[in-house]
């Protein structure tokens, strides 16, 4: 029998019961095998599985002694997914949430993220897709448990009733615990109606609740993967060529196997791997090898190389993306037209935890502990690597150091399988600041061309947008008609009532290797539309929110936002020496607006951002404690992008290494940042992203209200502010 | 020659390269993982400690020059979560990725001993060489104040952090700056 049988078989008995619904619930059965290879070797801090613990579902154990553990199959980056989830399952599961554990679920693929075919956490998709799995889940166990003590109590269902982790039958006074059912329930069969609540019974769904990793976070306990420690484990670092695409001529390892210490040298797909007894040896080592690249086709790239190709191809018509109306025809009937051209540079994502990933490669099988967002592609990766089968890969997902899509790649991953398979021991490779920020898959930089046609009142009638730009999805295999819509999106749902648009692409490679970056295309794409609309505003001397509320008076959830944020702001109410902007952008299913307060001293060419108010629609609120924080850490993360962010380019090399070149908001940059949340009843949006668009056009429209300057490149420069 | 010094209160006595970054020898040669590495270049903040009771970038303090000296790491702050900054920190649910707060809580912690009621703007002077990514500082601001009160170590208050998770009733999360 093949592994790949075998793991087939594994499959199809923790199928056992079968699915329900599309969305691939997997209900009643035990998991000896699983369970147990996964506790051995788990890295998760809750991972002590009490012996006896019943598997109710692939997300729903419960303990003997009560506990009750839940799988989270999501990467716990920053963004709360672990208390959100264990939040939806254990309301409707009905437990004691104090008697709540979290443990990180293997890779299976009965966790794949509809989304993406893969399980993987992205795309502000985490909350958005569980949020019926995981209701079910809970609801299917407790309803297993409770026909557990209705057995044994020879009662009805429907006379018992639950209540933090204890079934009660109200006739007969009886109770039982969750705990003291459990192996019952886990035995019995596959409820194939699953009723859930009622939303007015949410008992822990929409309140502030305390995130259930933060005490392990203030004490130094959680386990990141740069904390990974195996025994006779090696330490690696590896040395990669500077210009992108280049690749070892030769190298020599002389003076670096001469220092104490380090244990091998030696060539791996991504450059030249130093591997020692310490991290700061390694790091050593690798400042005393002699490396010869070969830089290839891309050691002439500068940024300015890079910008006039952008303009090159801007200036021929791409793919068609939206038409609405006869815009060529209508442009030439405005009244006024408009034109203008919007640049933005490439960004590092630069999470706090630099790159890691620790892998121990035997002929038998492999492991992986990752702070990855992408499990499947981690253990894909690996698998290639070692020739293992898939069932023989075990990823094991650590808490991760902020994502932000820098760790839906597997780069990482594939040094320390590389580097494991070669030297026959686990080995943790670690990445330096140097390398995360010069080996990144960048935001893109892109380049906007608009032009809009206004009618005699000043109201637009026409508006026109390409864009040029590397596509992220070429990646991945050939485009369709070199188009790929995640270069164009929110400019091609330009959401204003304007009877005459034209949206067009051009494909534009520059040679960088670019990814997923918080918001993706919104990131950039939020600011190229939400400025332009305000220059359009101030060109038929419009009011920029007026202006806007006519053109969305067909978009209520727009609407609502915006008027929200107004309204929170004092739009209209006199501040003197303040100056606000607005911008409102729709992206990953919700609706955010924001409103930007700043002052200007344009004798020393300095801003300073008083406040941020931001409304914004998610749907349901499942925790209102981590949108907050999720809006104030998207917030930051795009002002610090707006005032700072540019990865530049010389020679096919990215100039900036560290935070003293690449810089961040620091706590004295903070903002008041307001956060109100319309109430809705809505199914749950994720909120890690969608707040990120609309500060950049927003701080730099009130930097217009300010100075009459309209900026459009980012980022801002001192002499913007003139 | 080996290097001695105190780290959590318990002696240490190591043979290792003198001119190691401590951080590396807490975290690789003595497996004490609570401190992180950032960026190597004490621009960050990640991995400050306490030497002899002042915050110190442990990424460029070569181990030798610690030698006789105090050492304090996020592992010895307190064992039981019990240090005001971490009860404040808990209270207020600070962490999201949790990555750079070992180093911000011993910023933080050091801050207090010097100035036990700071102002805003002096926590932000003293705060400023720590990067949170994921944009905490507004958090951090509340925590630091909230623990300024918090004056002895109470048992009580930690203790309601080790569940994890409990809810906080809806006036309170506003009251404590929540939603705003």
């Amino acid at each position: 029998m093949s592994g790949r049988e075998l793991q087939r078989i594994d499959r199809r008995s923790f199928l056992k019961g079968g699915s329900l619904g599309a969305t691939g619930l997997l209900i009643g059965f035990y998991l000896p095998a699983l369970q147990q290879a996964h506790a051995a070797d788990s890295v998760t801090p809750n991972s002590a599985a009490p012996g006896g613990r019943v598997t109710l579902n692939a997300w729903i154990h419960v303990s003997p002694d009560d506990t009750v553990t839940i799988f989270i199959d999501k990467s716990e980056m920053g963004q709360s997914i672990l208390t959100g989830l264990a939040m939806i399952a254990a309301d409707e599961l009905e437990c004691d949430w104090q008697k709540v554990r979290t443990e990180f679920a293997p890779a299976d693929k009965v966790y794949f993220n509809p989304q993406f075919g893969a399980q993987g956490t992205g795309a502000s998709t985490a909350t958005r897709t569980s949020w019926e799995p995981l209701r079910k889940a809970g609801a299917a166990a407790r309803l297993m448990l409770v026909q557990a003590a209705a057995q044994k109590w020879g009662a009805e269902v429907s006379e018992c009733r639950t209540e933090k982790g204890t079934i009660l039958h109200a006739k007969t006074g009886r109770r039982s615990t969750y705990g003291s059912v459990a192996e019952a329930a886990g035995k019995l069969p596959v409820p194939q109606e699953i009723p859930l609540k009622d939303p007015r019974d949410f008992r822990i769904i929409g309140k502030p609740t305390r995130r259930l990793d933060t005490p392990d976070k203030v004490s130094g306990r959680t386990q990141f993967g740069i904390d990974v420690r195996r025994e006779n484990m090696l330490y690696a670092v590896v040395a990669r060529c500077p210009v992108f695409g280049g690749k070892v001529a030769s190298f020599d390892a002389g003076r670096a196997k001469a220092i104490p210490g380090v244990r091998h040298v030696l060539q791996i797909s991504s450059g030249v791997a130093v591997v020692a007894d310490d991290t700061w040896t390694a790091m050593e080592a690798r400042r005393a090898l002699d490396v010869k690249w070969d830089e290839g086709p891309n050691a002439g790239a500068t940024s300015e190389t890079i910008r006039k190709l952008f303009a090159e191809r801007a200036s021929h018509p791409g793919h068609v993306a939206r038409k609405d109306g006869d815009p060529e025809t209508q442009i030439e009937r405005a009244a006024r037209k408009i034109e203008a051209v919007y640049e933005v540079p490439f960004l590092a994502h630069a999470t706090m935890e630099p790159q890691n990933c620790t892998a121990d490669v035997t002929a038998a099988r492999c492991d992986v502990w990752a702070p990855t967002q992408n499990q499947t592609n981690a253990q894909k990766t690996a698998a290639d690597i070692t020739g293992l089968d898939l069932s023989k890969v075990f990823v094991h997902t650590t808490f991760l150091g902020g994502g932000f899509g820098r760790r839906f790649e597997s780069d990482y991953v594939s040094d320390a399988v590389e580097v494991s398979k070669a030297v026959g021991k686990p080995v943790k490779v670690t990445w330096s600041r140097e390398d995360d920020i010069q080996h990144d898959f960048y935001r893109t930089a892109s380049y906007a061309r608009f032009t809009a046609g206004l009618d005699a009142e000043g109201w637009p009638t026409v508006w026109m947008n390409r864009i040029a730009c590397p596509s992220i999805m070429a990646r991945f295999g050939p485009l369709k008609d070199n188009f790929d819509s995640r270069s164009v999106e929110i400019c091609d749902a330009v959401p204003y009532a304007v009877p005459n648009i034209l949206v067009d692409y051009q494909l534009a490679d520059a040679g960088i290797p670019i990814g997923f970056w918080r918001s993706v295309g919104a990131s950039q794409n939020g600011f190229f539309l939400e400025s332009f609309i305000d220059e359009i505003a101030a060109e038929g001397n419009k009011d920029p929110y007026e202006l806007r509320r006519r053109l969305l008076r067909n978009s209520p959830r727009h609407l609502r936002v915006l008027e929200t944020a107004a309204e929170k702001a004092g739009w209209g109410v006199p501040a003197p020496g303040r100056f606000r902007g607005i911008a409102v952008v729709s992206s990953y299913f919700g609706y955010v607006a924001q409103v930007v307060e700043i002052s200007v001293d344009r004798s020393k060419r300095s801003l300073i951002v008083h406040r941020v108010v931001c409304a914004l629609d998610c749907g349901r609120a499942v925790n209102p404690s981590s949108i907050d924080a999720q809006v104030k850490s998207s917030v930051v993360y795009a002002l610090t992008a707006a005032l700072h962010g540019e990865i530049t380019i010389d020679h096919g090399r990215v100039q900036q290494s560290n935070f003293h070149d690449y810089q961040m908001l620091r706590i004295a940059d903070m903002p008041v940042v307001d956060v109100h949340i319309i109430p809705s009843e809505l199914a749950p949006t994720g909120t890690g992203e969608f707040a990120v668009p609309p500060v950049a056009p927003a701080l730099c429209n009130a930097i217009f209200a300010a100075t009459g300057r309209r900026i459009r490149r980012l980022p801002i420069r001192p002499e913007d502010l003139a | 020659m080996p290097i001695e010094f105190t780290l959590n209160a318990k002696p240490q006595r190591l043979n290792v390269a003198p001119n190691m970054p401590l951080l590396w020898v807490l975290r690789d040669i003595l497996g004490m993982t609570g401190t992180k590495f950032g960026c190597g270049m004490a621009l960050c903040g990640a991995c400050t400690v306490h030497i002899n009771g002042e915050a110190a970038r442990s990424c460029v303090t070569p181990v030798s020059s610690v030698a006789g000296k105090q050492v304090v790491t996020i592992e010895g702050l307190s064992e039981d979560r019990s240090h005001p900054v971490q009860q404040a920190w808990i209270e207020l649910d600070v962490p999201q990725c949790g990555y750079c707060q070992s180093g911000q809580i011993m910023s933080a912690a050091a801050l207090l001993v010097k100035n036990p009621q700071p102002s805003d703007a002096e926590i932000d002077d003293a705060m400023r060489g720590n990067i949170c990514r994921c944009g905490t500082y507004h958090r951090i601001r509340l925590a630091i104040h909230r623990a300024a009160r918090l004056k002895e170590p109470r048992a009580e208050s930690a203790k309601a952090g080790l569940g994890g998770g409990e809810l906080l009733p809806t006036a309170e999360f506003a009251a404590q700056g929540g939603g705003k």
